[in-house]
């Protein structure tokens, strides 16, 4: 299990979060989705041998959003 | 997928794009140009203000959540079915315009984090080699690795001095700014800032483990920690909004109105209600951190709001937690010049009371300048030295009587008094001759009285001291501070059965300590409140820290958060009113699609204003 988390450019809509925690709870591997509205961040608990982080990125980038930069602990 | 990038980077430019074209359409109109004309324009704003809310719509549909940009895309077509191209180009422009000031009106109420956040140092001067230095970023920089850190400069890591010597200004992480001498052996922590001097530090800490981190973390997370009403809402939210698709669906097969089933999804979009209560938490908190005041939640907020019995641990939250010169009874002339002559003795030893008395007379401006032939410990009783032709004496009385001093009444008396008000003594005798009484105690905090009198003024009807130091002394604070009910020789244990005593009585507990015998009665309370100079695990157990461990930021954190809560309790009165009176008015027929939309956006922008108030 390792943790990841991405900042993202400045959310504004609260429905944004709504999409971004559906669309990186439904990838494999993902245990837990935390979308941090006001810090503009996705913590995520995520099984490494299921997903990546770049994978998980990805999701984030294809729903339009830009993810500044990945940490993972 | 970059087109949705783009779309949602130019979504402000595609709003003033559709803002002109609506602009030009009525202008058009009242300048007598065909309806053609405008009909043109209308349409071309609707097509250009619908495609980003589209393109977002169906983003949320592909992992199967129902958003508003869903509402109002529907909508919008529908409109454009029926020809009502001022309805589809005015509400897709308000829905753009209402988002670009949503976005502006967050970024006040987020400005806090973001200024804490760009405090946090960026480069680090890596020390690679003998005299080599490489200027890395601090992500780089490891455990164990050495930095060096000019005047100036951020310290980058948590860490230790290991050579140098510097003045560092500690105030991002305790919120005082005062420079602090730093020499080898002394800790540093990283967003502390070297005013003067050069120093190389081992990291034992880096990154997301330093201290500072851990505070930015605090607070972010504080601030998206949702409250039990916000999470309320938020659940409402998510079916709220497929319903309202069901509904107008439902209204528009029943009643066969095209219009009224679109004009539903419009009103329908539950934009007031979801933004309301997180805007007034992160406000709330953010004014918090600002001023020394980590609360770390929603739901803190709204407990802490409700505290009505504030129990408080003594050492180090009442009083200094440490010893301090409390009076100064002279029984000579030159009061000054046997002060003097007591801190140059005093100078030899590294009693509590004897730097306690250092420090005093320093602080007068009194220069220690005797000079001492000779001196010598008696121990358990005090020192003894000789300055030029005069024998000192400094200690408890019976170091004076063995030496044959005695005391008149009125000395006793005095000793008696300080002794009575929980004073440690110390005398001094000069030759044969009683000159100073000197009480030492851990004085109270400056601010002690004022914040009692403060906290009964916001919503506290019990204040209580509990602690393990004798009746006496707790009496002697208690009644100095203004509470009137306190209990001593305490155990750890013991205090925690007060809390839940209390908490039993249906009342709200915070407690208020620094140490780590407090720690069991902090996470009992309702709320724990750890003193910022506190131990680390006191300040991990609690849910709010004064960072500055003054008694004035205890008031601030409960009239803020009873601000914070009466707040968020109007804005949900603002957004659920503002859906009752669109309905009301949908059904009189006095709300059309663009106004519905408008009075929602109005409404979004009324919450955040409602929020900004507490900022200030």
């Amino acid at each position: 299990m390792a943790k990841l988390v991405m900042q993202l450019d400045e959310l504004s809509c609260p429905s944004c979060l709504q999409k971004i925690e559906a669309a990186v709870e439904q990838q494999v591997g993902v245990k837990t989705v935390k979308v941090l509205f006001n810090a503009s961040k996705v913590k995520t608990e995520y099984d490494e041998t299921a997903t990546n982080p770049e994978q998980l990125a990805q999701v984030v980038t294809n729903l339009g959003y830009t993810v500044q930069n990945i940490k993972v602990k | 997928m970059q087109i949705q990038k783009w779309f949602q980077q130019h979504k402000n430019h595609i709003a003033l794009v559709s803002g002109l074209l609506i602009a030009g359409a009525y202008g058009g109109h009242w300048f007598g140009l065909p309806n053609g004309f405008m009909n043109s324009l209308l349409v071309m704003a609707s097509i250009i203000g619908a495609i980003p809310i589209m393109l977002q719509a169906y983003q949320a549909l592909k992992v199967k959540v129902i958003s508003i940009d869903l509402l109002v895309s529907i909508a919008v077509i529908g409109a454009f079915i029926i020809g009502e191209y001022h309805e589809s180009a005015i509400v897709t422009w308000l829905f753009l315009f209402g988002g670009f000031l949503e976005q502006q009106t967050l970024k006040k109420t987020r400005e806090s984090i973001r200024f804490l956040a760009a405090m946090a140092p960026q480069t680090a001067v890596k020390i690679v080699g003998p005299d080599q230095f490489k200027t890395v970023a601090v992500d780089e920089i490891a455990v164990g690795n050495q930095v060096l850190v000019r005047a100036g400069a951020q310290v980058p890591v948590d860490g230790q001095v290991v050579a140098g010597t510097g003045y560092v200004n500690e105030a991002s992480i305790t919120g005082e700014a005062q420079l602090i001498t730093k020499s080898i052996g002394a800790a540093v922590y990283s967003g502390s800032v070297v005013d003067n001097g050069t120093i190389t530090v081992v990291a034992n800490q880096v990154g997301d483990d330093t201290a500072f981190a851990k505070i930015i973390e605090l607070v972010e997370d504080a601030q998206d920690s949702q409250s039990t009403a916000e999470r309320f809402i938020d659940r409402f939210a998510t079916y709220y909004t497929p319903a309202v698709l069901v509904l107008a669906i439902l209204i528009g097969l029943v009643t066969r109105d095209f219009k009224l089933a679109i004009t539903i999804l419009v009103l329908g979009c539950p934009g007031a209600l979801v933004i309301g209560a997180p805007v007034s938490i992160v406000a709330g908190i953010g004014n918090g951190a600002k001023n020394g005041v980590l609360i770390k939640g929603g739901e803190v907020v709204n407990t802490m709001a409700g505290v009505d019995t504030v129990i408080f641990d003594k050492t180090g939250t009442l009083t200094q937690g440490k010893m301090t010169v409390a009076q100064v009874t002279s029984f000579t002339a030159d009061k000054n010049a046997a002060l003097a002559i007591a801190a140059a003795v005093e100078r030899q030893s590294d009693h509590p009371l004897a730097q306690a008395i250092v420090t005093y007379v320093a602080q007068q401006s009194l220069a220690a300048t005797p000079k001492i032939t000779d001196s010598q410990t008696v121990k358990g009783l005090g020192i003894q030295a000789v300055i030029g032709q005069q024998t000192v004496r400094i200690g408890r009385a019976k170091l004076l009587t063995q030496a044959g001093i005695v005391l008149t009444q009125d000395q006793m008396r005095a000793i008696d008094g300080a002794q009575k008000a929980g004073q440690s003594i110390v005398l001094v005798a000069i030759d044969q001759q009683l000159a100073l009484l000197i009480g030492v105690a851990d004085t109270l905090k400056p601010d002690a009285a004022e914040m009692v009198t403060a906290l009964q003024q916001n919503g506290v009807k019990r204040l209580m001291l509990l602690t393990g130091d004798h009746d006496q002394t707790a009496r002697n604070i208690a009644q100095a501070v203004g509470i009137p009910e306190y209990h001593a020789n305490l155990l750890p244990a013991e205090k925690v059965v007060f809390v839940k005593k209390a908490q039993a009585q249906g009342q709200t507990v915070a407690f208020v300590g620094d140490g780590i015998n407090d720690s069991p009665s902090l996470a009992t309370a309702d709320i724990g409140i750890a003193m910022g100079a506190g131990t680390d695990v006191a300040i991990e157990t609690s849910d709010i820290v004064l960072m500055q461990s003054t008694l004035t930021e205890l008031v601030k954190a409960k009239q803020l958060t009873r601000r914070t809560a009466r707040n968020l309790r109007q804005n949900i009165v603002i957004a659920i009113g503002t859906v009752a009176l669109l309905l009301v008015g949908l059904i009189l027929g006095k709300v059309q699609m663009a106004s519905g939309m408008l009075v929602h956006e109005l409404s979004i922008l009324v919450v955040i204003l409602n929020a900004m108030r507490l900022i200030k």
